[in-house]
């Protein structure tokens, strides 16, 4: 199971007949495998990482930290999961350190991004507090350097 | 007019020794490539992967503290210790990092000083085949004589101990083994390892172990030679960081063996080397450091590819063993009438794809072609693709 979720993890696209082709499995008991990873979540869900500057198109990406107060009986997952229904929190993630929920937020402009932090977020009951750092560039996302490594090349042949 | 130096007609400034080596089997087919466009090339020898950041971060940093001198013939003793450290860790061995371990410009260098320190003129060097190219060369540059052993592919290209036996002489200095092997792939298993080991003991004979894909095994022990009984002294360990750290580029490999041949090796390091390049030397300390988590990354990769690669040529009709190491698969094209070299000239010519003709590893790699799978899963299964009608468009035209 853990072999063909590695080169899934790499190729979302990749065949269950080029998976059996490097796993040995079947076919067959490759596309079962990843049924039943979709059934239990642990595929999640595929996607596709879009360096979308080329298309020059503009996205405005803001990370903001929230001091947030845990409540009885659920902590933070209260607020976590209210805070992660908005479509603007594109990642959401419970922190050790100075602040507690660090939000990814992504929107038109920068006021959208602005505006939002200021109309939903910061005026929810347990937040005490909020700090919003704009991102000014994307060098690397979910593992993948956006501009590609160098472009140095092999010999064709070689002993 | 050219001012080009013409040698005159009757003299020839070349030793016998160099006009007796033969050309490399792979030369000409450099000059066609380069009239070539979008050529799929199965014939390389190295990684597909950049060498690891932190690798490559830590010589960066290197040269920003000014490390651009030389350092003892030995290598950095940083380096010899990490070495023995990770040979003891992996096979049990104890090298002193002192005076048994020396850093050299890649295992080729290794291997150059393992043969001018043991042989003396005339001196036999049993070598298997399918052989890496350099191995002949190496031992007759020093004045030796390589005897080769032909391996089989029903023997899934392991060498046969008896076969060895049989061409030891009065004058066989040393067997020289490079397992896992280039081009074949095949893994030597323990028990006849150490019928080999049992051989060198009986007859006298030092062993030289080249084990540069040490690492690149896939499911099976890497059995390493001087790990076997009594043999650590009368075995020059070979290894480096080319292949498993993706660094050929850097030229650091190593030898181990007893303190007499370490220093004699040295000797001849120190007059014709001085010593391995510093930063390459620096990129391997942190190599040993934090690369574990990065080789096993790539060799999981290229497992995936050694599967991909062995059942389409088995689908395509040419037989081919699983490669139990490296990143060679060596499948047979026996079933279509023609050379290696035909085959392979051919295949470039009316698919654009590259590989190495078996008969470049010498005699017994006649009827294989070497195609190496540290290439993309996108360019092998392009490759394999294009091979298919290769073969398909030879045999109708039979």
């Amino acid at each position: 199971m853990k072999d063909i979720l590695t080169i899934l993890e790499k190729n979302a696209k990749a065949t269950p007949e080029e998976v059996s082709e490097m796993t040995g499995h079947t076919p067959e008991a490759v596309q079962e495998a990843i049924a039943q990873a979709e059934r239990d979540r642990t595929i999640v869900k595929y996607k596709t990482i879009i360096n979308w500057e080329h298309l020059g198109e503009q996205e405005v990406l803001a990370m903001v930290e929230l001091r947030v107060t845990p409540q009885r009986d659920v902590g933070f997952d209260g607020i976590a999961k209210r805070i992660a229904r908005f479509p603007e929190v594109r990642s959401l993630h419970l922190m050790s350190g100075s602040y507690d929920l660090s939000v990814l937020l992504a929107g038109q402009t920068m006021q959208e991004v602005a505006s939002f932090v200021a109309i939903k977020l910061a005026v929810l009951e347990e937040v005490q507090g909020t700090t919003t750092h704009f991102l000014l560039k994307r060098f690397k996302e979910d593992g993948v350097i956006l501009d590609g490594e160098d472009g140095a090349k092999r010999l064709p042949l070689s002993p | 007019m050219s001012n080009k130096q013409e040698p005159a007609q009757d003299k020839s400034f070349l030793s016998q020794r160099v006009k007796d080596l033969s050309p490399s089997g792979i030369r000409r087919f450099f000059d066609i490539i380069s009239t070539m466009d979008d050529v799929v090339s199965l014939g390389v020898g190295e990684p597909d992967f950049i060498t690891p950041w932190r690798i490559r971060e830590a010589a960066i940093y290197s040269l920003e503290k000014g490390y651009t001198m030389y350092t003892s013939n030995f290598g950095l003793l940083e380096l010899r210790q990490a070495i023995s450290a990770y040979l003891k860790e992996s096979y049990d061995l104890n090298y002193d990092p002192a005076d048994q371990v020396i850093v050299t410009v890649g295992v080729s260098q290794a291997l150059d000083l393992a043969m001018r320190a043991i042989l003396d003129l005339g001196d036999e060097v049993i070598i298997p085949e399918p052989t890496y190219v350099s191995y002949m060369p190496c031992v007759s540059l020093s004045g030796g004589v390589p005897v080769t052993v032909p391996t089989h592919m029903e023997n899934s290209f392991r060498v046969q101990p008896a076969d060895i036996e049989a061409r030891i002489t009065p004058r066989t200095k040393a067997i020289l083994m490079g397992y896992p092997n280039n081009p074949t792939g095949a893994v030597m298993p323990r028990r006849e390892m150490e019928q080999i080991a049992d051989i060198a003991r009986r007859h006298d004979l030092m062993v030289v172990s080249d084990e540069i894909y040490d690492r690149l095994v896939y499911g099976v022990e890497h059995v390493c030679f001087a790990s076997l009984p009594e043999m650590a002294d009368r075995t020059i360990h070979v290894g480096g960081f080319s292949k498993s750290y993706a660094m050929t580029g850097w030229r650091i490999g190593y030898a181990c063996s007893n303190s007499e041949i370490i220093e004699a090796m040295m000797k001849v390091h120190q007059y014709t080397m001085m010593c391995a390049p510093i930063q390459g030397q620096m990129a391997a300390i942190e190599a040993l450091r934090s690369g574990d988590s990065s080789v096993e990354e790539m060799r999981e990769e290229y497992n995936r590819r050694r599967h991909l690669m062995v059942r389409g040529f088995n689908r395509l009709g040419l037989s081919c063993l699983e490669p139990q190491g490296a990143f060679y698969t060596f499948p047979s094209i026996k079933g279509l009438d023609m050379s290696s070299d035909e085959f392979a000239e051919r295949l470039l010519l009316e698919e654009r794809v590259a590989l190495v003709p078996g008969s470049a590893f010498g005699p017994s790699g006649e009827g294989h072609v070497r195609c190496c799978y540290a290439v993309s899963t996108e360019e092998i299964e392009e490759a394999l693709e294009r091979i298919g009608r290769f073969v398909g468009s030879v045999k109708g035209g039979h």
